[in-house]
């Protein structure tokens, strides 16, 4: 009955996707690399507490539009952003913005699982370190195991702790990583293709994590495989040669898209 | 025949059979290039080869056999009582023996004469311009005679030799030509070897910095205990007087030991902190610009020549230090006496400091950029700020690395030579003012090595005792540093 | 802008109240942290400003030599008393010319032949090296004897100091090297226009010299000549065919790890190490002579090799293995894969390479003092094996020497070997410049 009723609730989300606040609002975004022109005038809303699908082909510049999200162009020599992005109602590229306070908000987990070569508290306690979140080692504790338990490792881990991250197999550490990103509490979470580098067993494991999460975090994911954007998300964004094609609500996207170039893309006629 | 006109002919021979091997094998080729297995320059080479390789190889091998085997003749036939003699006396008749034959070769047929008739032969060679020390005695002039017969014997014989074997060899090669002959593979493999033996030299380098110095360091320790050398604390090796030899004199390694640390230790103590940051700040902060400028800029530093250095120690760091110290007396204390001396520990360390920047620069920065991106990416990810990621996730990650290259500037700082020489001073005290002079052991191995060397002094041999300490000290340093920094590479490639 | 955020049925939402991560105190360690290292690199390039300026600015008057030039009268009287110059030409060598020269000066200013303390001043305002000048023009033309020639005579190394301003003239008279009279003639001798500053040609062409005015690195670059010719001949064939070795054909196995190791450890050896080599194996076992040039050649190769080998390794290693596989794909044997395609392609990085271990080379010193390159050497080397010097080994020596004037001539023989070592690196940076190639 209990199911019934969540799966019910669920369900009538996803039908009023469209009463969604925004989370965060992009506005005729542009990227430049040196001279090359990667991405153009995108307008690209992330809603609250929803997962945000980005699809394309290689080079689309879907994963250009999730780095724009959280500044992280910025450690990009060379690399210039046009346009406007907010996150709730503050400018992102605004100079008053600190890049430090809007990455504690929006967490990134990147595309290979990247653990420090430190131990696995160690890990996910670096960022409420750096940030001061937590102050004596109860608190600390308390970061960590709520955060694992989040990410749903920690009754793979509890018992070493202490041992280094870099020691976990694939998927482990790439739940470790959404861990450390989870430790800070950030409002956004951005997702570069996560599961690239897993195989098909730990993949299924981050897509259901992923599933969870939403229900606190609001998550963008570039994803190259359809399917996967068809399990996780809600909203889907489709980008073709640094343009934005075509952004839907999911099932719409799949079973009855817009525009052309999406319907190709996903009946596999290119990318 | 001379030896360069032998090689010359054997280059010529080698020439021909070139010419003849690659013509014969264009001639088996009927025009038909494929026809062959190789191209025809393969069998010219093969056949060029041939003809030089081994009679090279002859000639080398004489040139070292044959003066061996008449030295041992001319002793033999040494009268009795001379043989009885002790054996610098025999090497004394033998230079002797060879200074005539030299003399002899000069002189006129008349000259000749003259001495076979029982001149004065010390004048009339001394007229060549070989001068002797004394007048010989009768058998050195036989002697000398017999040395002359048989080195012509000797060169005659190689050359005859020599050339056999260079046209032997051209002709064995020439006359193996085939169709099917594989010359190629022949002559690639003659290449390979030479290759191999080219990176051999390597090993051959380092035997023979291990064999001469240690056959001469022990040499120096059956006259002087190991202990007094490796435990002494007093350093006065006292140059005896040329021909003494004796042993007076205390060979005391502690003290020089001391005084490398302590400099090498001033030195560090500069370098790696300036240089670590400038490496940092290089490779996390620096614009491409900035760094394509500054980073060539700072290794300028490390291509100046030390005696550079050392002489800006010398006559500018050094008087300023003093200087500066008799300033600073004189404000606190109202007498000017200064109380850094112009040579110092701190003059030495600090000049060879800067000298040091950038080998810890450019090496910790290779390190910190080998850092995986993705590292930075998922600490910048999650807000934390550069210092931070740089502290707290770079450092810590390319640690090892960073020892490494520590370790390897420390070797560095050990086995400097110009600046200490001319700025740490010639002391070889045991103090710990870095105000004072002190001495190191490249310091002495120079001073106990310029000057008239006698080779049997323990005043000379020390140098290589110091040498091959100096030596094991280095190698140990680097072995491990180069083995951390190996470790840390393949952890992330 | 409103339009569009409020577009679809949503809005953003208000910002939620900010955490306090600290911002500030961060933000400032993270400013301190990125002054450190500015500074850093500021003081290192701020020292080789100083390195660099100090010897400039002690050195550049190196280049200008005091001259004195008046007219020297070759009196027979003076040179050749007896007329025997026919009958001994030993006699035009060992005249007094230094005699002539002083007498010549003292006519100029007027001094009393018979006041000997002035006319010993007088001499001592000459540098020694008046004889062999003034022998040098009467030898070559003995016609000059009875005639009145006008001669530039070199002064003596204190008077070239005074004449620069380099020797404090506050001094109590007794302290210093030139006396108040000499000072007098001095100025008198420079208002008159006979004592004046030339550019000095004797620095890059005399030999060693006891007397600063007369030293020059003449013979010493030729001595580094030599060692550079034998180091490039010998350690480029070698030390690249090592690398191709190495790079190319070795297996993997204890063997070539061991020779790895090796190269890399050779690369760090102490050079002072090198020197005691070569005096223990070429001197000591091999009997090649002392203070030649051969043997400083043959230590400075070995020194070399390592850098040669592992900057060749690395321009072998840069060239993509695509290179190899279309040559090997062609039927090309390996031996003309590598000497056809991946040694031209490679070769600007190791020319590179090896200019960088020349200039290593070329102003090593420690070694060459242990093979008795440190000698006193006045004539140019004629071969290899001739006793000879080389130019650092040259500064040191002069670095040594106590007068003032050597401290100058010190720093121009630096800025010599500088200049050098700046134009090799220069045509390193250019051939890399040029022909480098990416991938």
């Amino acid at each position: 009955m209990n199911m019934m009723n969540e799966a019910a609730i669920e369900k009538a989300v996803d039908q009023k996707m469209n009463t969604v606040p925004y989370k965060m609002i992009g506005k005729d975004v542009s990227v430049y690399y040196g001279e090359k022109r990667a991405l153009f005038d995108v307008n690209l809303n992330i809603r609250e507490n929803t997962v945000t699908a980005l699809i394309g082909p290689s080079g689309c510049g879907k994963s250009t539009f999730l780095r724009t999200l959280n500044r992280m162009n910025d450690t990009i020599d060379n690399c210039r952003v046009t346009g406007k992005i907010t996150l709730d109602a503050d400018d992102i590229y605004d100079p008053n913005i600190d890049v430090v306070e809007l990455r504690a908000r929006v967490g990134m987990v990147f595309q290979k699982p990247n653990p420090f070569p430190k131990s696995i508290y160690e890990n996910v306690s670096y960022g409420p370190r750096i940030h001061g979140l937590a102050r004596t080692r109860a608190e600390f504790d308390e970061i960590v195991a709520s955060s694992l338990q989040k990410a749903g490792l920690w009754n793979e881990v509890k018992d070493r702790l202490h041992e280094p991250g870099t020691g976990l197999s694939g998927g482990q550490q790439q739940r470790l990583c959404i861990a450390r990103a989870v430790a800070v509490s950030p409002e956004v979470i951005l997702m570069d293709e996560p599961c690239s580098a897993l195989d098909p067993i730990a993949t299924a494991k981050v897509e259901e994590l992923i599933h969870e999460l939403r229900t606190n975090y609001t998550i963008v994911i570039v994803t190259h495989s359809m399917q996967q954007a068809a399990r996780v998300s809600q909203r889907t964004a489709m980008f073709h040669l640094g343009n934005l094609v075509e952004e839907n609500d999911t099932d719409k996207m799949f079973t009855n898209p817009d525009d052309q170039r999406t319907q190709d893309y996903i009946m596999g006629r290119f990318g | 025949m001379s030896t360069s006109l032998l090689l010359l002919l054997v280059a010529i021979i080698g020439v021909i059979g070139y010419v003849a091997g690659s013509r014969r094998a264009s001639v088996l080729a009927n025009g038909k290039s494929s026809n062959l297995h190789s191209r025809p320059g393969y069998y010219g080479a093969y056949v060029g080869i041939w003809a030089t390789l081994p009679a090279i190889l002859v000639m080398v091998v004489w040139n070292i056999a044959a003066p061996t085997y008449i030295n041992s003749t001319v002793r033999g036939e040494f009268p009795a009582e001379v043989q009885a003699e002790s054996a610098a006396t025999q090497n004394l008749a033998y230079g002797m023996i060879g200074a005539i034959a030299r003399g002899l070769n000069l002189a006129t047929p008349e000259e000749v004469a003259a001495i076979d008739a029982g001149g004065d032969v010390r004048a009339i060679l001394a007229g060549k311009g070989v001068p002797l020390a004394d007048q010989p005695q009768p058998y050195m002039i036989a002697a000398a005679k017999h040395l002359n017969e048989m080195n012509a014997t000797s060169a005659m014989l190689l050359s005859v030799a020599v050339l056999l074997v260079a046209v032997g060899g051209a002709l064995l090669a020439y006359r193996s030509i085939a169709a099917r002959f594989r010359a190629r593979n022949r002559v690639e493999s003659v290449i390979l070897v030479s290759l191999i033996v080219a990176s051999s030299i390597a090993i051959f380098t380092t035997v023979g910095i291990v064999f001469s110095m240690a056959s001469e360091a022990i040499h120096f320790f059956t006259m002087v205990p190991a202990h007094e050398f490796f435990f002494g604390t007093v350093w006065d090796p006292r140059f005896a007087a040329a021909g003494s030899g004796g042993t007076s004199g205390q060979f005391g390694l502690i003290p020089l030991l001391l005084g490398t640390l302590y400099i090498g230790a001033v030195a560090m103590l500069f370098a790696v902190p300036i240089g670590l940051f400038a490496a940092i700040y290089m490779a996390e902060y620096a614009g491409s610009k900035f760094r394509s400028l500054a980073k060539p800029l700072l290794e300028v530093l490390a291509g100046i020549p030390t005696i550079v250095y050392g002489f800006f120690a010398l006559v500018t760091v050094g008087p300023f230090f003093r200087d500066l110290s008799a300033q600073m007396a004189g404000l606190a204390t109202g007498n000017y006496q200064s109380f850094i001396q112009a040579q110092s520990v701190l003059t030495a360390g600090f000049v060879m400091g800067i000298m040091l920047i950038p080998y810890v620069s450019s090496l910790s920065d290779d390190i910190i950029t080998a850092v995986p991106r993705s590292l930075r990416d998922g600490s910048l990810g999650l807000g934390a700020t550069r210092s931070e990621t740089i502290k707290k996730v770079i450092l810590p990650a390319a640690l090892p690395g960073i020892v490494g290259a520590i370790l390897m500037t420390a070797s560095r700082a050990i086995g400097e030579t110009m600046i200490v020489v001319l700025a740490a001073g010639v002391a070889a005290r045991m103090q710990l003012n870095p105000f004072e002079p002190m001495t190191t052991v490249t310091v002495k191995i120079v001073n106990q090595l310029t000057g008239d060397l006698e080779f049997t002094s323990p005043q000379t041999l020390v140098a290589f005792a110091l040498g091959i300490t100096l030596f094991v000290i280095t190698l140990c340093l680097n072995i491990y540093a180069l083995f951390i920094v190996r470790k840390y590479r393949e952890q992330y490639e | 802008m409103s339009q569009v955020i409020s577009a679809p049925a949503a809005t953003a939402r208000a910002a939620t109240p900010r955490r306090d991560i600290g911002i500030k105190r961060r933000y400032a360690a993270e400013r301190r942290f990125r002054a450190y290292g500015l500074a850093a690199i500021t003081f290192g390039l701020l020292f080789l400003f100083l390195l660099v300026s100090s010897v400039v600015s002690k050195g550049y008057t190196a280049f200008e030599q005091t001259m004195i030039t008046i007219p020297v009268e070759f009196t027979e009287s003076a040179i050749d008393k007896d007329n025997e110059r026919a009958t001994n030409p030993q006699k035009l060598m060992t005249a007094n010319y230094p005699v002539v020269a002083r007498n010549a000066l003292a006519k100029v200013l007027g001094v009393d032949p018979n006041d000997r303390a002035s006319m010993r001043a007088v001499g001592g305002m000459l540098s020694d090296s008046v004889r062999t000048q003034l022998r040098n023009i009467v030898v070559n033309n003995p016609s000059v004897i009875g005639t009145t020639q006008p001669v530039s005579l070199l002064a003596h190394g204190d008077i070239d100091s005074a004449y620069k301003g380099q020797i404090d003239l506050s001094v109590p008279e007794t302290n210093r090297k030139v006396s108040d009279k000499q000072v007098g003639w001095m100025n008198q001798l420079a208002e008159s226009g006979a004592l004046a500053g030339h550019f000095n040609t004797g620095i890059f062409l005399n030999g060693a010299s006891s007397r600063p005015e007369a030293a020059g690195v003449g013979v010493a670059f030729i001595g580094s000549l030599y060692m550079m010719l034998i180091v490039l001949v010998l350690s480029l064939p070698i030390g690249v065919a090592a690398s191709i070795y190495l790079e190319e054909f070795a297996p993997k196995n204890r063997f070539t790890d061991l020779i790895e190791v090796n190269i890399n450890n050779l690369a760090a050896v102490p050079s002072i190490v090198y020197g005691l080599l070569g005096l223990a194996v070429f001197i000591n076992f091999a009997g090649l002579p002392r203070s030649a040039a051969l043997v400083g050649g043959l230590v400075l190769t070995l020194m070399t090799l390592p850098t040669i080998i592992i900057a060749t390794r690395a321009a072998l290693k840069a060239v993509p293995p695509s290179i190899r596989a279309a040559a090997l794909g062609l039927g090309a044997s390996k031996m003309q894969t590598v000497f056809h395609h991946v040694l031209p392609l490679a070769m600007p990085g190791i020319l590179t390479g090896t200019i960088i271990g020349l200039a290593h080379a070329l102003g090593e010193t420690a070694p060459l003092l242990l093979i008795g390159m440190v000698a006193f050497v006045a004539d140019f080397p004629g071969s290899p094996l001739a006793p000879s010097t080389a130019l650092p080994v040259q500064i040191y020596m002069w670095a040594n020497e106590a007068e003032r004037a050597f401290v100058e001539r010190t720093s121009g023989a630096i800025i010599i070997l500088l200049i050098f070592l700046v134009l090799m690196n220069l045509g390193a940076i250019l051939l890399r410049r040029r022909f480098e190639r990416r991938w």
